[in-house]
C-alpha cells in the first residue's frame, strides 16, 4: 500500500481551504458561513500536522498549535452562535444579506 | 508692553462668558473684556509710537519668545512693527462694536459671544506671531468658529455658505501650510522664525513655487479673484456682528498674510509674479464694482463691494512700490472699519424693516436719521469721499501706483481708478434708494439706534475719522515697515 | 500784517458751524440755528474782507507784483519726499477775490434763508450743510496743493449733492443729486488721472513749485513732460486736458453740463449760492490757477479751455430761449456765462497785454457772482410767492413784488452787457480780448451776449409784465407779503454790487503775472455788444411784453430747431443710453451673471466633482459581509501574487 506523501496530504488541505472560502463567500446563511469557517481552520490543521510530521518529526509545534486552533475554534463557534442567535433574535433571520446596516 | 496681554485678555474673557449664569452678566463680561482690549491696543499704539519716538530702530518692538516645540524649532515668538500695530488697533475696534451690535442676540448668547471673541484672538495672534506656525496656528483658530457663527445663528442658506465658507478658507489654509513647510525645509536651519528667515536668503528655485502658494492661499482670504465668491454668500448668511468680522478682519488676515509673509519672505517670487497679482487686483476692483451695481441684496451688495475695495490691497501689494504698500494696508485698516460699519448699519436696518432689499425700502431718513446718516457717512467712505478714511487710502495706492512709468502699470492704474466712478454710481443708488424717497406705511413707526448701536457706531466712525482728517499719524506707523519690505524688494536684481 | 491764525478761521468758522448744527442743532438750536450760522458767517466775511483788504492794499504787493503767498502750510500725508499732500493756504489776487465773493455771497444768501427757509423741518440741518459747503468752498480757493484742492473739490461736491437733494422725498430732487454727484464725479476721475500725471513729471504738488517746474523753460521736469508723448500729443497736454476735465464737469461745461439743470430740484437759495455764485465757478478758478502750466507749456489744452467754453456758452444760450421754468433758465444762463469765462481763458496769453483775457474771466467771476446770485435770490422770492417754478403761473407781478421786480431788472440789464451795469465791464473785457486772440470766439461770444439779453428779458417780461396778475395772487400778496427784510436786504445789497461791481479797476488787482494791468477802453469795440443786447431786448418786449401768439407762431416755424433746443439737445436721453443701456446692460449684467454662474460655478462644480466622485465610490462600503470578504481575498491573493513574482 502507497503510503500518502506530503502533496497529497497539502493537496487536500488545499482542496478543503478553497471549498471552506467558496462556501463562506457563496452561503447566505450564517451557520453554514460558520461552518465554512471550520472548513478552513480544518484545512490549517491538516497543513500543520503534515508539516510537522514530514519536515521536523522529531519536533511537536505543529501538534500543539493545532490543539489550539481546535481550542480556539470551539471558542469561536460558542460566540459565533451566540452573535447569531441575537441576530437571529433582532432580524429574525440569519441570512448575512438582511445584515447589512453597517454600510456607508 | 507685554504682547501676552494681548492674547491673554481675550482668553481669559472667553473663559468668563463661559462660565457666566445668565445673559445679562455674559454681555457685559464681554464688552468689559472686549473695552479693555481696546484700551491695551490703544496703550500698545502709544508705547510704540513713544519707543519709536525715543530711537529704537529694531524692526520689531517688543518681542516675546519661548520655546513651543524646540525639537521642531518652534517657538512662541510675538512682536509688533508699525503694521501689526494698525491691524490690532482695527481688530480691537470692530471687535467691540461687534459685541456691541448683538446686543439683541437671544439664540444660545453664551456661546455666539464665545465664538466671537475666540475669533478674536485667532486675529489677535496673528497679527502679532513673528513665528509662521504659531501664526499659521492662530489663522486656524481665526477660521472654524466662523463655520459655526453662519451655522447657527446665520440666516438664509446658512448651511451652504457656511459650508462653501469654511472649506475655501480651509483650501487656502491648506496651501499656505505647503507653503510654510516649503519655506521650512527651504533652508539647513529649518526654522520657522519670520526674522531668521527674513534674513536667510530662501532659494529662487524655491519662491518660485513658494510664493504662489502662499499668496494664493492668504489672497482665498482676501478675496483673490477667482477665489472671492465665499465673500456674497458668507457675509450674506453670515449673523450682523460675523459679517463684521468676515469683512472687517479675516479677510485682512490674507492681505496681511500676503504682505508679511509671502511678499516679505520672498522679493524674488513677488518681482516675479507682481504683474499677474495686478492683472487679478484690477480684474477683482473692477469687475466687483460692477458686479455690485446689479446687487439688490444691501448685505450682497456690501459684500461685492468688499471684494472690489480689498482688491486694492492686493494692487497695492503687487504694485511694489512703498508708498502703494503703505496705501494697501491703510485700506485694510479703512476697509475694515468701514465695512463693519456698513454691516452693523444694514444690520441695524434689517432689524428693523425686516428687509434687505433695496427696492422694498425708502425714505428711512424721516423715521430713524440716525442710522440713515451712518449709512450715508458709511456710503460716502466707500466711495472715497476726502475727510474719510477711504480717500486716504485709495490716493495712496495710486500715487504709489504711478510711480511705475511703464504703460502696463499706468493702464492698471487707470482702470483702477475707474472703479471710484463706479463705486459712486452704485452706492448712491443704494443709498438713495434706503433713505430717500417717500417713506412707506409699514415703515412709519421704526425707532431710531438704541445706545449701544449708537456707541458702536461712533467707535467705528471715530477710526474712519481719525484716519480721514488726520492720516499723518498712520501714515507714519506703516511707512517705515512697508520700506523694509522694499528694501528688500529693491535688492532683487 | 498777515496773521495765518484768523485766515484759517474763514474756513474753520463755517465748519464749527457745521459740526455744531449737524450733531445738535435737531435738538438744541432747532429755530436759532439760522441765526448762529449767520452770525459764524459774518465774522468769517468780515475776515474775509479783512483779508482782502491786508493783502491787496499792504502786504501783497513787492516791487509792484502781487506775491503768492503762503502763510501756512503743514503736511497732511506725504507720500515720498517732496511729494506730499499739504494743508496750506496760498493766497494771491485770485484766491482774496473768492474768499470775497464766497463769504459775501453765502452771507446773503444764509440771511435769505431765514425767512425763505422759515417753518421746514429739517433747519438746523439745511443751515449745517450750508456750513459744509462754505467750509469746503473756502478750503478749496486757498487751497495751496494741487491734492489739497481736490479733497475739498471733493467735498463741495457732497455738500453740492447733499444740498440738492434736500427735499429728500421728492423723487426728482433724488434723481438730481445723484446725477450731479455721479457725472461730476466722472469728471473728477479726469482730474485725478491728471493730478498723477502732474505729480508724476514734477515730483511735487505744491502748487507754486509745480508751477515753477513746469514752467520754467529749460527745466528737467519740464523737457520730460514734454517729450514724452501719446498719440502726438505731449504728455503734459494730455495732463492738463485731463485737469481741464475735472474743472469742465464741475463748471458744468459742454458736454457735462446735464447735472447742473436738475440740479435745480435744490432749494432755491442753494441754486445761488452753489449752483450759480460758487460752485460752479470752480473749474474756472482751477483752470485759473494752473493757468500758467496751461498758457506756457501746454497751450494746445488752452485751445480746448477756449472752445468747450465757447461752445458751451453758445448752446446754453439756445437751449436757456426755450425754457420754461425759470430756474432751468437761469442755469443754462449760468452755463453760457460760465462758458464766456471759460473762454476768456482760453483767448489769454501769459503776462502783460495779451493777458488780458485772464483778468476779464476773472473780472466776470466776480460780476456773474454778483448778478447771478441776484437773479437766483430774485427767482426765490417769485417762487416763494407764487408757489410755482413755471413761467406760465407768472405774469404782471410787478405790483406786486416791487423791490424784486427792481433788483431783477438791475440783474438782467447786468447780465445782458447793458452799461453801466457790472456785466457791460467785464462782457467787454472778454470780448475785447477774444477780439485780439481769436475771431471765430469774438463772433460766437458777440452772438451769445445778444442771446443772453433776448432770454433774460423773455423771462423778465413773462414774469413781471405780460399778462395782469390773477386775483388770488393779489389776495395773497395782502397776507402773504414779499418775504420780508430778511429776503428784500440780500436782494439789495446784491443789486448793489451787481450795479456798481464793474466800476472797480480790476486790472489793477487781478492779472494773470501779478502786475497791474492797465486796460483801456475801447468805445468802437463796446458798440457791437451793446446793440446785440438792445436788440435781444427790443425783440424779447416785442415778443413778450404783452401777452400774444407770436412766440408760439415763431416756435411753431422752427419746430425742428425749438425742439431740438426744448430737449436740450437730447444730452440727457444720450448719457441715459450710456448708462442704462451699455454700462448697465452690457458690463455690469453680464459682470453679475458672470461672477454668479461662472466664477461661482466653478467653484461648486469643485464641491459636485468631489460629491460625484464620493457617491460613485461609496458603495464599495455595502455593508455585506461576504463582500468585504471576497475583497479580502481578491486583496491576499494579488499581495500573494505580488510577493512571489516581484519581489524576488
Amino acid at each position: 500500500m502507497m503510503q500518502p506523501g506530503l502533496y497529497h496530504i497539502l493537496f487536500i488541505s488545499t482542496a478543503l481551504f478553497f471549498i471552506g472560502v467558496f462556501g463562506f463567500l457563496t452561503r447566505k446563511n450564517l451557520i453554514t458561513i460558520l461552518m465554512s469557517v471550520e472548513l478552513i481552520l480544518n484545512s490549517v490543521n491538516l497543513n500543520f500536522i503534515a508539516f510537522n510530521k514530514y519536515l521536523w518529526p522529531e519536533k511537536l509545534d505543529g501538534l500543539f498549535f493545532t490543539i489550539f486552533i481546535i481550542a480556539i475554534a470551539a471558542a469561536e463557534a460558542a460566540v459565533a452562535i451566540a452573535i447569531i442567535i441575537n441576530l437571529y433574535r433582532s432580524h429574525h433571520s440569519i441570512d448575512v444579506d438582511n445584515a447589512e446596516e453597517l454600510k456607508y | 508692553m507685554n504682547l501676552s496681554l494681548l492674547i491673554l485678555i481675550p482668553l481669559i474673557t472667553a473663559a468668563a462668558v463661559l462660565l457666566m449664569r445668565n445673559k445679562q452678566q455674559v454681555k457685559w463680561v464681554a464688552l468689559v473684556g472686549t473695552a479693555i482690549q481696546l484700551a491695551l491696543a490703544l496703550v500698545l499704539l502709544f508705547a510704540y509710537r513713544n519707543e519709536v519716538a525715543s530711537g529704537n530702530t529694531n524692526q520689531f518692538l517688543f518681542q516675546q519668545q519661548y520655546e513651543w516645540f524646540p525639537s521642531w524649532h518652534i517657538s512662541f515668538h510675538l512682536g509688533v512693527d508699525g503694521i501689526s500695530v494698525v491691524m490690532v488697533l482695527l481688530t480691537s475696534l470692530v471687535v467691540i462694536a461687534g459685541v456691541l451690535v448683538s446686543w439683541n442676540i437671544e439664540k444660545m448668547t453664551k456661546e455666539f459671544y464665545f465664538l466671537l471673541i475666540l475669533l478674536s484672538i485667532g486675529a489677535y495672534g496673528f497679527f502679532l506671531s513673528l513665528d509662521l506656525f504659531i501664526l499659521f496656528f492662530f489663522l486656524e483658530i481665526a477660521v472654524i468658529p466662523k463655520y459655526l457663527l453662519i451655522g447657527i445663528w446665520g440666516s438664509g442658506k446658512k448651511e451652504y455658505a457656511a459650508n462653501k465658507l469654511a472649506l475655501m478658507l480651509m483650501g487656502g489654509s491648506a496651501l499656505v501650510l505647503v507653503g510654510l513647510l516649503g519655506v521650512y525645509f527651504s533652508s539647513e536651519v529649518r526654522t520657522f522664525d519670520l526674522i531668521k528667515l527674513s534674513h536667510l536668503n530662501i532659494p529662487v528655485n524655491i519662491q518660485m513655487i513658494c510664493f504662489p502658494l502662499l499668496f494664493v492661499g492668504f489672497g482665498v482670504f482676501t478675496a483673490l479673484f477667482p477665489f472671492h465668491t465665499w465673500v456674497p454668500d458668507g457675509h450674506s448668511s453670515a449673523p450682523t456682528a460675523g459679517s463684521m468680522f468676515l469683512a472687517g478682519i479675516s479677510m485682512k488676515l490674507g492681505g496681511y498674510g500676503c504682505l508679511r509673509v509671502a511678499t516679505y519672505l520672498m522679493p524674488e517670487g513677488a518681482k516675479q509674479y507682481a504683474n499677474i497679482i495686478i492683472v487679478l487686483s484690477t480684474i477683482a476692483i473692477l469687475y466687483g464694482a460692477f458686479a455690485t451695481m446689479m446687487q439688490k441684496d444691501l448685505k450682497y451688495m456690501n459684500a461685492y463691494s468688499s471684494v472690489s475695495h480689498v482688491g486694492f490691497v492686493l494692487f497695492g501689494i503687487g504694485m511694489l512700490t512703498k508708498t502703494a504698500m503703505t496705501g494697501a494696508v491703510i485700506q485694510m485698516v479703512s476697509h475694515g472699519l468701514m465695512t463693519a460699519l456698513f454691516f452693523a448699519v444694514i444690520g441695524m436696518i434689517y432689524e428693523r424693516t425686516h428687509t434687505r432689499q433695496v427696492n422694498e425700502m425708502g425714505g428711512l431718513l424721516k423715521v430713524m436719521p440716525f442710522i440713515t446718516t451712518l449709512l450715508f457717512i458709511v456710503g460716502l467712505c466707500s466711495l472715497g469721499l476726502p475727510g474719510l478714511s477711504g480717500f486716504v487710502a485709495e490716493i495712496t495706492v495710486f500715487m504709489g501706483a504711478w510711480e511705475h512709468p511703464d504703460a502696463f502699470h499706468r493702464i492698471a492704474t487707470i482702470l483702477a481708478c475707474m472703479s471710484i466712478v463706479v463705486t459712486a454710481v452704485y452706492i448712491l443708488r443704494a443709498v438713495s434708494r434706503t433713505a430717500m424717497g417717500s417713506v412707506k406705511e409699514s415703515f412709519a413707526h421704526i425707532t431710531d439706534a438704541k445706545w449701544n448701536e449708537r456707541l458702536a457706531a461712533i467707535i467705528l466712525i471715530a477710526g474712519i475719522l481719525a484716519i480721514g482728517v488726520a492720516p499723518f499719524w498712520i501714515n507714519d506707523l506703516i511707512k517705515p515697515g512697508a520700506e523694509i519690505i522694499m528694501q528688500k524688494i529693491m535688492l532683487v536684481p | 500784517m498777515l496773521n495765518a491764525t484768523y485766515i484759517a478761521l474763514i474756513p474753520l468758522l463755517p465748519l464749527a458751524g457745521f459740526l455744531l448744527l449737524g450733531l445738535f442743532g435737531r435738538k438744541y438750536f432747532k429755530n436759532s440755528s439760522g441765526i448762529i450760522a449767520t452770525i459764524i458767517l459774518l465774522v468769517a466775511t468780515v475776515l474775509a474782507i479783512y483779508t482782502a483788504y491786508t493783502y491787496f492794499f499792504e502786504v501783497g504787493k513787492v516791487h509792484g507784483v502781487y506775491q503768492k503767498l503762503i502763510p501756512l502750510k503743514y503736511t497732511w500725508l506725504e507720500f515720498s519726499k517732496g511729494v506730499s499732500i499739504d494743508m496750506g493756504i496760498l493766497l494771491d489776487p485770485i484766491t482774496c477775490m473768492m474768499l470775497v465773493v464766497i463769504t459775501f455771497v453765502s452771507l446773503m444768501v444764509h440771511i435769505y434763508s431765514l425767512a425763505y427757509m422759515k417753518g421746514e423741518e429739517r433747519f438746523a440741518t439745511y443751515y449745517s450743510f450750508l456750513g459744509l459747503f462754505t467750509f469746503s468752498m473756502l478750503a478749496l480757493v486757498i487751497s495751496s496743493n494741487i491734492f489739497q484742492i481736490y479733497i475739498f473739490w471733493e467735498l463741495v461736491g457732497v455738500s453740492s449733492f447733499l444740498l440738492i437733494g434736500f427735499y429728500y422725498d421728492k423723487p426728482s430732487a433724488v434723481a438730481a443729486c445723484k446725477k450731479a454727484f455721479i457725472v461730476t464725479r466722472f469728471a473728477d476721475l479726469g482730474f485725478l488721472i491728471g493730478i498723477l500725471m502732474l505729480s508724476f513729471y514734477s515730483g511735487t504738488l505744491d502748487f507754486n513749485t509745480l508751477i515753477e517746474r513746469l514752467t520754467s523753460p529749460g527745466s528737467t521736469e519740464l523737457s520730460t513732460a514734454l517729450s514724452s508723448s501719446f498719440l502726438g500729443i505731449s504728455a503734459l497736454t494730455w495732463a492738463m486736458i485731463l485737469v481741464f476735465i475735472g474743472a469742465a464737469g464741475k463748471s458744468a461745461m459742454f458736454p457735462l453740463q446735464i447735472w447742473l439743470p436738475d440740479a435745480m430740484e435744490g432749494p432755491t437759495p442753494v441754486s445761488a449760492l452753489i449752483h450759480a455764485a460758487t460752485m460752479v465757478v470752480a473749474g474756472v478758478f482751477l483752470v485759473a490757477r494752473l493757468f500758467p502750466i496751461f498758457a506756457l507749456s501746454a497751450p494746445e489744452a488752452l485751445q480746448l479751455v477756449a472752445y468747450v467754453g465757447a461752445i458751451s456758452a453758445f448752446l446754453a444760450a439756445i437751449i436757456a430761449c426755450t425754457q420754461t421754468d425759470i430756474k432751468r433758465v437761469l442755469a443754462f444762463s449760468t452755463i453760457s456765462q460760465i462758458g464766456y469765462m471759460m473762454f476768456a481763458l482760453g483767448v489769454s496769453k501769459y503776462g502783460g497785454e495779451n493777458g488780458l483775457g485772464y483778468t476779464a474771466s476773472m473780472f466776470h467771476l466776480f460780476t456773474h457772482a454778483m448778478f447771478k446770485a441776484l437773479l437766483f435770490l430774485g427767482a426765490g422770492s417769485i417762487i416763494h410767492f407764487i408757489h410755482s417754478n413755471e413761467m406760465k403761473d407768472m405774469g404782471g407781478l410787478r405790483k406786486l413784488l416791487p423791490i424784486t421786480h427792481i433788483t431783477f431788472l438791475v440783474a438782467c440789464l447786468a447780465i445782458s452787457g447793458i452799461p453801466p451795469f457790472a456785466g457791460f465791464f467785464s462782457k467787454e473785457e472778454i470780448l475785447l480780448a477774444a477780439w485780439q486772440q481769436n475771431t471765430i470766439i469774438y463772433w460766437i461770444g458777440l452772438l451769445t451776449s445778444g442771446l443772453t439779453a433776448f432770454y433774460m428779458f423773455r423771462l423778465y417780461f413773462g414774469i413781471f409784465w405780460s399778462k395782469a396778475p390773477s386775483l388770488s395772487d393779489s389776495a395773497h400778496r395782502k397776507h402773504h407779503g414779499e418775504g420780508g427784510f430778511a429776503m428784500m436786504l440780500p436782494l439789495v445789497l446784491l443789486a448793489i454790487g451787481a450795479a456798481a461791481a464793474g466800476f472797480i479797476p480790476f486790472g489793477n488787482f487781478v492779472s494773470s503775472d501779478g502786475k497791474v494791468l492797465e486796460s483801456e477802453f475801447h468805445l468802437q469795440l463796446s458798440i457791437a455788444p451793446v446793440t446785440f443786447g438792445l436788440i435781444g431786448i427790443f425783440i424779447a418786449m416785442w415778443l413778450y411784453k404783452k401777452q400774444n401768439d407770436k412766440p408760439d407762431k415763431i416756435a411753431a416755424s422752427i419746430n425742428g430747431l425749438y425742439k431740438l433746443a426744448w430737449n436740450k439737445f437730447y444730452f440727457d436721453e444720450l448719457y441715459i443710453f450710456l448708462t442704462k443701456k451699455i454700462i448697465f446692460n452690457l458690463i455690469a449684467k453680464p459682470a453679475a451673471w458672470f461672477d454668479k454662474n461662472v466664477v461661482d460655478g466653478l467653484i461648486n462644480a469643485t464641491g459636485n466633482t468631489t460629491q460625484f466622485i464620493s457617491k460613485k465610490i461609496k458603495g464599495v462600503q455595502s455593508g455585506k459581509v461576504q463582500q468585504y470578504a471576497a475583497y479580502f481575498l481578491v486583496a491576499a491573493i494579488a499581495i500573494a501574487v505580488l510577493f512571489i513574482y516581484w519581489w524576488k
